[in-house]
């Protein structure tokens, strides 16, 4: 198809890093481990989110965790983690794995006050990440943390601004969907000092066992992920889009090529991928990755010229010497 | 799986096959790697009958099947308690060996026929019978899954044999089942209380010499697997290795089970000799 020829160049610049790839692995998906990253990288991605840390080691919440309910996934993992002290050394060995591909390497940091967002920044930033991903908006922890700041332009603003001080690399801001106006909190936390947004998190969702008339997730409620997340992760950036000029990862059920494509049109720069791995594991990447390629090869085209396409109108051609209509009744 | 998920896959209705985990249908369309079944939602099983195996071990026959391969587990739910990863002993129906060790687990091993217990599965990748000249090894709690696999064995008809090893006679597993489906089951405790003296490996390394087989298959505590790969490394045999691993999600996607690069409930439970993620 294509012998001969040099491969189409997929990459694109996310605040300044250099991404050899425009998909992004989703926070929370395979982040556990250097080695899971390190694979996701040679399977195509052109960075990859860690798992989000806190000030504090979590054990999680018991299962069931996460389920798959035929269009797409439910979870609540409950923001398992080491705590951000101790994620420094995995952060430090993924960096070396991802470094000689040149795949970026996105920290990802949680906090239940604006100043302790800052203090984990500082943490995770001494391993020398490519970004820093601030998640206010996970939606699994009671009403611990996440929910006020994702849903409040003051409280997301505070958290940024103490991040993007205390951060020596670019801050990304992931948002969450169930807001009035996801366009709004963007805007605040661009005007705080976001370098970037990750459009968006999972949606606030549960599924109960008809069986037994409960929740199926331990936690009851859990983040709803995968194809069903689609539309509203398209209009969430799309708006997003409309109202800042920062890079946006778009992510939210993307599965396929024709999915990227989507999300770059709603105007995102790079594109999040997480719940795609469900059945086909980090290979999922390199599918995405080939359709892509693909689609733009067949019609021509680069990342550059689709991206917000959606915010522009189609222009079709003027029919010159067509007559005009009769008006209806005209005698 | 919902309806309305089904609904919504296009490819079923002819032209181009819908691509994504919950657009594509079992054959995956132009991805490179297998693709995995999808599994749903906790489905809800009557416990037919039950059978103490030893000291704190029930085993439970489910009116359920899963259409499983030896060596794959499923995800065992009682709601509001917890949900925990179980190696299926058999399936159609489904068989599950219990110890009861914990909270769950000594709620698993409480319920009565009639009671219900929720499964998801079958998860994971299992065993693949190859060769005719078959060696089973077992450690601890490793039988349950082994005795699965001897029977999808006996029903091709080959040689089978089997070490079964624990630290005293009381804490060995389905010895007698295994003995049913025809296997040669060979007994290892540490205390010497019953059969051999000693540690599986121990009665493993002369059949390996001797009369090595087409292929090994183990499941048992990490140190006992990590010799049998050395072991049948030396000998020139091919290996299959069940790993126990702390699961989180069940399903290939937090990332908790990892194993050499490899996720345990997705890539494995069960491994080939020497196999890591590349």
């Amino acid at each position: 198809m294509t012998e001969g020829r040099a491969p189409t160049d997929l990459s694109v610049t996310l605040a300044g890093v250099r991404l050899p790839g425009p998909l992004v692995l989703a926070s929370g998906i395979l982040g556990t481990h250097a080695s899971l990253m390190a694979r996701v990288a040679r399977a195509g991605a052109g960075a990859v989110t860690a798992k989000s840390v806190g000030p504090h080691p979590r054990p999680g919440h018991p299962n069931p965790t996460c389920v798959d309910f035929g269009a797409g996934l439910l979870n609540a993992i409950g923001l398992a983690g080491p705590g951000a002290e101790a994620e420094v050394e995995l952060l430090i060995e993924t960096r070396a794995a991802l470094r000689p591909m040149g795949v970026a390497l996105i920290a990802s940091v949680f906090a239940d006050t604006a100043d302790g967002f800052g203090r984990v920044t500082e943490t995770v930033c001494r391993a020398e990440p490519d970004l820093v991903e601030i998640n206010i908006s996970c939606p699994n922890v009671a009403s611990e943390m996440g929910e006020p700041f994702a849903a409040s332009c003051p409280a997301a603003a505070a958290a940024t601004a103490a991040a993007r001080r205390a951060s020596t690399v670019p801050v990304v801001v992931k948002l969450a969907p169930n807001v009035p106006d996801v366009g709004e909190i963007a805007r605040a936390v661009v005007d705080a000092g976001a370098d970037a947004i990750c459009a968006i998190n999972t949606m606030p969702g549960m599924l109960i066992d008809p069986e037994s008339g409960q929740p199926v997730l331990a936690n009851r409620s859990g983040g709803v992920s995968g194809a069903a997340l689609l539309p509203i992760a398209l209009n969430a950036v799309h708006r997003v889009a409309q109202v800042v000029d920062v890079p946006i990862i778009g992510t939210g059920g993307v599965a396929c090529g024709e999915d990227v494509v989507a999300m770059l049109s709603a105007g995102a720069t790079a594109v999040g991928v997480g719940s795609a791995v469900y059945r086909e594991g980090p290979e999922a990447f390199e599918r995405i990755d080939r359709e892509l390629r693909d689609w733009l090869d067949a019609r021509g085209t680069t990342i550059d010229a689709v991206r917000g396409r959606a915010h522009r109108r189609p222009v079709w051609p003027e029919p010159a010497s067509v007559p005009p209509v009769p008006r209806h009744g005209a005698g | 799986m919902t309806g309305g998920a089904d609904r919504a896959r296009g490819g079923e209705t002819g032209g181009e096959p819908p691509r994504g985990p919950w657009r594509v249908g079992d054959r995956p369309a132009g991805s490179t790697g297998r693709l995995r079944r999808a599994v749903g939602l906790p489905r809800a099983a009557r416990v037919l009958s039950t059978q103490t195996e030893n000291g704190r071990t029930r085993s439970l026959v489910l009116g359920l099947r899963l259409g499983a391969e030896p060596g794959q587990f499923a995800m065992a739910w009682l709601p509001g308690l917890d949900e925990k990863p179980f190696s299926l002993a058999g399936d159609d129906p489904v068989v599950l060996t219990v110890a009861a060790v914990g909270p769950f687990s000594r709620a698993v091993c409480a319920l009565r026929p009639g009671d219900t217990l929720w499964l998801r599965g079958p998860l994971g990748r299992g065993f693949e019978p190859a060769g005719t000249s078959h060696l089973l090894v077992g450690g601890g709690y490793g039988a349950a899954p082994l005795h699965f696999l001897a029977w999808r064995l006996a029903d091709r008809g080959d040689r089978v044999t089997a070490v079964i090893g624990a630290r005293t006679a009381d804490d060995l597993l389905l010895v007698d089942a295994l003995e049913a489906t025809g296997a040669e089951v060979v007994v290892t405790t540490e205390d010497g209380s019953r059969g051999l003296t000693g540690l599986v490996t121990d009665a493993v390394g002369p059949m390996l010499a001797v009369d090595p087989p087409d292929t090994l298959y183990a499941c048992g505590p990490h140190g006992m697997l990590a010799a049998l790969e050395a072991m049948a490394a030396a000998a020139g045999v091919t290996a299959q290795l069940s790993w126990e691993a702390y699961m989180r999600c069940g399903v290939g996607l937090c990332g908790s089970c990892e194993h050499r690069g490899l996720l345990l409930c997705a890539d494995g439970p069960v491994l080939r000799g020497g196999e890591r993620a590349t």
